[in-house]
């Protein structure tokens, strides 16, 4: 093989995820959507299974849309967590992922950082008041 | 005065085209002077019935997805229709995490989304015709 080619298997792999000290840092694409899921999916759980990643972070800095196949990739790497007793956390959700993290109640099952605090939990504080 | 336009397009049950469909119809409803969020909200529902013709419609990619757009006054109706599989249960197929498809990772939550972005989501399906997806969402309700 010629240098500096990657091979066919490198080149599908390192696209969206990088691996950390201690986790998996998903880059989410800037439009995740059916078409973009199952490209995701294949690669995280390789290294999920190559690795034995226990904690799972999916980074939204990057992401302007998402819908409901977007949904179905976290909830399941979470299920897959949930059985060997990792964890999936999001990050960096701006209005709208934070809308479809509403809506779909994601919210109440991946924890979330730096993006979800501030005016969502006010609200939420005041609606239990 | 009312104002009308309207257009259609078909296009491949291909997943690529789910994001050429969603655009689309922002671009076509970008002369309302939509806020951004319900801009999205709009890409959102398109998505998720493009994706449910091209996935559970459809087997094969060269069938075709039938997308047409009505604007009359403050009002946008979308519908999204193909000629494929057909729902036997609307009801059913409507239930919250419900999905035929659990091993594609499918999260259940396509029509609660359209329900939730949109005003209005009326479905019409015939087993082994195909299906009907109207969607009707009042642009300019919103504050800001």
């Amino acid at each position: 093989m010629p240098h500096g080619r990657r091979s066919g298997m490198e080149n599908i792999m390192e696209k969206y995820c990088e691996l950390k000290d201690g986790y998996l840092l998903v880059h989410v694409p800037r439009e995740l959507d059916h078409h973009r899921a199952g490209g995701l999916r294949m690669e995280a759980d390789l290294l999920i299974d190559a690795y034995q990643v226990r904690k799972v972070v999916f980074d939204f800095s990057g992401t302007e849309f998402m819908d409901s196949s977007g949904i179905g990739v976290i909830i399941g790497r979470s299920r897959n967590m949930g059985y060997c007793g990792g964890e999936v956390m999001a990050r960096n959700l701006n209005e709208r992922i934070r809308k479809i993290f509403m809506v779909s109640g994601l919210h109440k099952i991946v924890k979330t950082e730096g993006g979800m605090a501030g005016n969502t939990n006010r609200m939420e504080k005041n609606h239990a008041e | 005065m009312q104002s009308k336009n309207e257009m259609r397009m078909w296009f491949d049950a291909r997943s690529v085209n789910e994001g050429f469909a969603r655009v689309a119809v922002a671009s076509f409803v970008a002369e309302m002077n939509p806020t951004l969020d319900e801009i999205s909200d709009i890409k959102t529902a398109v998505s998720e019935a493009v994706t449910n013709a091209i996935i559970h419609g459809y087997e094969r990619p060269e069938d075709k997805v039938l997308l047409s757009c009505v604007i009359e006054g403050d009002t946008v109706e979308i519908v999204v229709e193909d000629t494929g599989r057909g729902i036997p249960d609307i009801e059913k197929a409507m239930e919250p995490f419900y999905t035929t498809k659990p091993e594609l990772e499918r999260s259940g939550m396509g029509f609660s989304f359209m329900e939730a972005f949109m005003d209005d989501v009326q479905v019409s399906s015939a087993v082994g015709k195909g299906t009907s997806v109207r969607m009707r969402k009042k642009i300019g309700v919103q504050e800001g």
